[in-house]
């Protein structure tokens, strides 16, 4: 298996290019430009489209457009950029419209900071666009995996007929690690074009119609009662999360601050406490079965994030109030420091 | 002289809009200029948020529906993903020039090679008769009750004149559906659009005075005639915009 060392939001950009994507629409937001600035070079060259947009909102439409005449596409953002897509997300998810939407996460409310953050955990889980809709989110926490789960988002993407949000943050979008490319096939382009594509009907058939609006009540409920049944297909099929079992005191986080806890988790081991890490590989849909199984011989659950507690709504949904969950957050672009996740761990512990 | 029928391109349905709209007029122009160039099978049509929403009910060809005012934005992503397909939007006033302004200047300026076809009508129909970027000085509307204040509403956009300055646009003209030759000015004018874009010169633009003899509360003759005295001086015909056709 030969490995690069990458950046991890070039190894994405290059990863959507194995995954067959032809067009990128984008707008410049730190910390994600490395994303565009890859695809402006690499995109022509592959025979794709780079594209510059005049805002987040214009991108997003080319998207519509883009992925409403059959051809594979992406864009990509920040927080306070992906804030301005939600009106594009909303009307892709209405259109059934199969596309990727990555969100390098930095620090808000407002301009917030361009430091990591994961507090667009509920805009992306929860209101990701107006109406009856949801959206699967990909976590990835390494480098590796922001190219997986480019992969996986178009695929997902392309079966459900939805928008994919791959939720990353500021460090993995930044930092470099050795990655491998030997998961991508020719066979990731797309052959033919979807029949539902409004591209040209050529004489040969209906005309198509992409369009997200029903006046009739029956019709739009009978619209999203379908997606919803899809919806449930993703959660019985796509769900995933990787966890040790049995531990006594269960860590859950995502993203970069997975890594942290790992070594959090490790040190805890190491002075003699039962803890055992859980990492979300979906955030929507949540990883609720495979948390009941992590937490069958758990007394307590610690949630961290980069956040002041987003993912913990989640988590004490999952777990129906049956063990009392605690919080560990720093927000505002902090990182939070193993140690400091060590002590909360040992608190916690010291309270059992 | 030939038939009068029904354009190909136009699906024999009724539509809904009101009684002297113009919006049929122009409607059957657009299916027209299709069925002659016989691109029906190689165009994409966007439609906008406002009156004609539910233009994909009428038009044969493929059809998108974009969210407010980004119907530009919209045909870029088609049009990027297929460079030799037609692509043309269909966009009220507020659609264009107030809430998607944004899209329509960078499309323009990008010489994104497509068609929009801009049915200027100086008010927002669907909503019930709001002020509009190209309501008149002193017109009155649900929203400038007391007639437009150029004080504090300020001033009517004129689109082709303002685009006209981009070096993307290839073709900017402004017409009128007020009476039969202007009708057949405005067809050939949505033509030379779509020739343009065949050519892949760049972006075209047809802006077409259009009443709204429902918002404006006046009968269909009374709205054509308020088009002529009043439209016709703030917003003088003509081409504004021929690059090297």
């Amino acid at each position: 298996m030969e490995k690069v060392l990458m950046k991890g939001n070039e190894a994405l950009a290059e990863a959507a290019i194995r995954a067959g994507c032809k067009c990128f629409f984008g707008y410049p937001i730190t910390p994600q430009n490395e994303i565009g600035a890859y695809l402006a070079k690499r995109m022509p060259k592959t025979g794709g489209v780079f594209l510059q947009a005049e805002s987040e909102i214009g991108a997003i439409n080319m998207v519509y457009g883009c992925a409403g005449s059959g051809v594979r596409c992406m864009t990509s953002s920040s927080s306070p950029g992906i804030s301005l897509k939600t009106e594009g997300i909303s009307y892709i998810a209405g259109a059934d419209l199969p596309c990727v939407i990555v969100n390098v996460q930095r620090g808000g409310p407002g301009l917030g900071s361009i430091q990591p953050s994961q507090a667009d955990y509920w805009q992306s889980t929860r209101a990701i666009g107006h109406g009856d809709i949801r959206v699967p989110v990909l976590a990835p926490s390494s480098v590796q995996e922001m190219v997986d789960m480019t992969k996986k988002a178009f695929s997902i993407a392309e079966e459900y007929l939805t928008p994919v949000m791959i939720l990353a943050d500021g460090v993995l979008g930044q930092m470099m690690e050795p990655v491998s490319f030997d998961n991508f096939e020719e066979s990731d382009a797309r052959v033919s074009e979807p029949p539902w594509a409004a591209s040209g009907h050529g004489f040969s058939r209906p005309h198509n119609i992409i369009n997200s609006l029903y006046l009739e009540p029956i019709e739009l409920e009978n619209v999203i009662k379908e997606r919803f049944e899809r919806y449930e297909k993703i959660k019985e099929k796509e769900t995933g999360a990787v966890y040790e079992k049995d531990a006594e005191i269960v860590v859950v986080a995502y993203g970069s601050t997975a890594r942290v806890v790992r070594s959090a988790v490790d040190m805890a081991r190491e002075n003699g406490i039962n803890a055992g890490g859980f990492r979300p590989l979906t955030l929507f849909p949540f990883p609720e079965k495979q948390l009941r199984d992590a937490c069958k011989n758990a007394r307590k659950v610690l949630v961290v994030e980069m956040s002041m507690g987003q993912m913990v709504d989640d988590v004490k949904l999952a777990l129906e109030c049956k063990l009392p969950v605690e919080f560990f957050g720093r927000t505002g672009g902090f990182v939070p420091n193993p140690e400091e996740i060590f002590n909360k761990i040992t608190e916690i512990k010291e309270g059992l | 002289m030939p038939d009068f029928t029904r354009p190909k391109a136009l699906i024999d349905i009724p539509t809904h809009y009101c009684p002297g709209c113009t919006h049929g007029i122009i409607h059957r122009l657009v299916a027209e200029v299709i069925d002659e160039m016989g691109i029906e099978g190689d165009t994409i049509g966007v439609c906008p948020v406002g009156c004609s929403v539910l233009e994909y009910f009428y038009f044969g060809c493929d059809m998108m529906q974009a969210s407010h005012g980004r119907s530009p934005a919209v045909a870029t992503g088609i049009k990027r993903a297929h460079p030799d397909k037609f692509v043309f939007t269909y966009q009220g006033d507020g659609d264009l020039a107030a809430i998607g302004t944004g899209e329509t200047v960078h499309a323009a300026a990008r010489g994104e090679n497509i068609t929009i076809i801009f049915v200027n009508n100086t008010t927002y129909g669907m909503t019930g008769g709001q002020m509009a970027p190209t309501t008149l000085p002193g017109q009155i509307t649900q929203t400038t009750p007391y007639g437009r204040n150029i004080k504090t509403e300020g001033y009517p956009i004129r689109i082709c004149e303002m685009l006209s300055q981009l070096d993307g646009v290839a073709y900017a003209e402004r017409t009128s559906v007020h009476d039969p030759k202007s009708v057949l000015a405005t067809k050939k004018a949505i033509r030379k659009g779509f020739e343009v874009q065949k050519n892949k010169q760049g972006f075209s633009i047809i802006e077409i005075l259009s009443t709204c003899p429902t918002n404006w509360g006046m009968s269909p003759m009374k709205a054509i005639e308020r088009l002529k005295s009043d439209m016709l001086p703030y917003y003088p015909l003509g081409i504004y915009k021929e690059a090297g056709i």
